[in-house]
């Protein structure tokens, strides 16, 4: 079962700058959730700050009810053992090959025998899909199996909380659809909390419980994904659907008077029925906003009380839509 | 490296704190045996050679100057004796720590530095392994062990280039040469400069380490932990060595 994650009021800066302040929300146990966030947000500082590799300024961060900023070295290596982190690149050790990569932790943290090792990392090779590629060594292999052998180097401590640091930059679209399906598979298996961190808006329509966004040095808004999705406030619709009209600018944000002009004429734009808002499904709900139809556990895997819920929820959003679309 | 003074100040109270970790550390189970001896073994690899061929004229540069010196003074008898001690005491100790910084040193902070920023460091913290424990101790003590191996190999070949150069180029007595070995030296002398290869081997390796940890942006940074570990290490070097020999003399009492 998945470990509750509690942020409080938590900043962090480097020297004069800061990266984000008072960042408040909680990670629900079991559950996946996004965190979004235009590029240098300081997402993935976040995500280091979450595991204890960085100190913030003020704020907690509590699991198990323990705090986080304030454990003391040894303690928080124990509490590490909680977390599985996929790195950007995988973070894979170079001198190793795959095999010994994924059973490092094993051999580091057991006394398991080497028969033992052998089955449990062959069947998280297996679980991402890397089977035949042991003897291969970290340079040898292309981004996208690094990503992976990554991830199963990450499962093999069993982790309540999986951490992702942006796990769909530099792939292509198909592998990415690919690893999202990993990923929500995962979390009907393992039951772990996930946090992915990312910019991919499709990846964040589908994959999600819930979405937070990181924007102007701080946590514009955290919530379920339903929420984010439907919401009004200009930052999360300029994000979610990508668009140059809002307050995110190229360089760092924009002046107000610009997003004013901009915003209406973006509403005229909508009144003509010419909106870009189009990146998803065909689903509008009323708050005009696309709604995605959510990935679900592949067909193999056995459904916890959970996903069956969720599955439920989604049966009865697309049954509706498909009734829609055949009525127009 | 920062230029201000609360930065130079802060960059040495980190890499005492490392130092300090180092040796908290050391004594922590299970001991990284594999490591230590694949870490001992390449800083040797890396370092034995050099180290061979720069004693060699090291040890002959000392030996032409005593025997010009000397033979001035009209001491020859005492050639071989003052070539041993410059040899010994202070030659062998400082060669071994110049290129176990050198080789070594910039080998293992390389090594380290390109873990960093390649995430691996931070995937390893976050598997709940401590890389002080897991790489830095078994490294520093590699280099520690290497210095002192290294240290007996400069006094030998030291020794036997100057007595080569001063026997066969410049027609010293060899029998005076060798007889004159122990009216100065003594044996306290090489176990001090073995403390000395020691705790400069322990210095290489902690500097380099902590560079190597700290490392920052990209392939360039790992490039400047190299060389600023370099020059630390130099720094670091001739400041205890004069300290420690400082010492030396005050607490071993000397011959003659």
């Amino acid at each position: 079962m998945g470990v509750e994650i509690c942020v409080e009021g938590l900043t962090k800066s480097f020297g004069q700058q800061v990266i984000w302040q008072d960042v408040s929300l909680t990670l629900p146990a079991g559950e996946v959730s996004v965190m979004l966030g235009p590029s240098g947000t300081g997402k993935s500082v976040f995500l280091k700050t979450l595991v204890g590799l960085l100190k913030p300024e003020r704020g907690s961060i509590t699991i198990q009810g323990r705090d986080l900023t304030r454990l003391r070295e040894h303690e928080l290596y124990e509490v590490r053992k909680l977390f599985g982190v996929l790195f950007q690149d995988g973070a894979l050790f170079g001198s190793m090959n795959l095999y010994d990569n994924i059973a490092f932790p094993l051999r580091e943290h057991t006394r398991k025998p080497e028969s033992e090792i052998r089955r449990i990392v062959l069947e998280k090779m297996d679980m991402v899909g890397l089977i035949g590629a042991e003897e291969k060594l970290p340079g040898e292999i292309s981004g996208g199996m690094r990503k992976r052998a990554g991830l199963a180097r990450a499962l093999v401590l069993d982790p309540e909380i999986i951490l992702f640091d942006e796990p769909d930059s530099g792939l292509d679209p198909v592998r990415v659809a690919y690893l999202n399906q990993l990923i929500v598979d995962l979390n009907a298996q393992i039951d772990a909390t996930f946090l992915i961190v990312t910019h991919d808006i499709a990846s964040a329509r589908q994959v999600p419980d819930n979405i937070g966004l990181l924007f102007r040095r701080e946590l514009v808004m955290f919530g379920p994904r339903e929420k984010l999705l439907t919401s009004d406030e200009p930052v999360v619709r300029q994000f979610l659907n990508g668009r140059m009209q809002g307050p995110i600018g190229m360089a760092e944000e924009k002046d107000a008077a610009q997003v004013e002009q901009e915003l209406a004429q973006l509403r005229k734009g909508e009144g003509r029925g010419t909106g870009p808002d189009a990146t998803g499904g065909p689903t509008k709900t009323p708050g005009s906003q696309v709604m995605t139809p959510r990935l679900l556990p592949g067909p193999g895997i056995t459904r916890p009380p959970r996903w069956q819920a969720i599955a439920r929820r989604e049966a009865e959003l697309h049954g509706h839509r498909s009734r829609e679309v055949a009525d127009a | 490296m920062s230029l201000s003074p609360t930065g130079a100040l802060r960059q040495s109270g980190n890499l005492f704190a490392m130092a300090l970790d180092v040796f908290r550390t050391m004594p922590r189970r299970p001991f990284q045996a594999r490591e230590f001896i694949q870490q001992a073994w390449f800083v040797a690899s890396v370092t034995i050679l050099p180290t061979a061929l720069v004693s060699i004229p090291f040890g002959a540069v000392i030996a032409l100057q005593i025997g010009s010196l000397t033979r001035q003074l009209g001491a020859q008898s005492f050639s071989g004796a003052a070539s041993v001690l410059a040899v010994l005491r202070e030659a062998s100790p400082i060669v071994t720590a110049l290129l176990i910084a050198g080789a070594g040193g910039t080998a293992i902070c390389a090594d380290l530095g390109a873990r960093k920023i390649r995430d691996e460091i931070d995937a390893m913290q976050v598997l709940g392994i401590d890389p002080v424990h897991r790489l830095v101790v078994p490294r520093v003590l590699a280099s520690m062990l290497v210095a002192v191996l290294l240290n007996g190999l400069v006094s030998v070949v030291g020794v036997a280039g100057g007595y080569f150069f001063n026997v066969i180029l410049q027609n010293g007595t060899p029998g005076a040469y060798l007889a004159s070995f122990t009216t100065l030296a003594q044996l306290s002398d090489l176990w001090a400069a073995e403390i000395k290869a020691l705790v400069f081997g322990a210095i290489a390796g902690i500097v380099a380490s902590y560079k190597g940890l700290t490392a920052k942006g990209g392939p360039k940074g790992v490039g400047d932990a190299v060389n600023q570990s370099v020059v630390i290490t130099f720094m670091l070097l001739f400041v205890t060595n004069f300290v420690m020999t400082a010492v030396y003399f005050q607490v071993v009492p000397q011959r003659g």
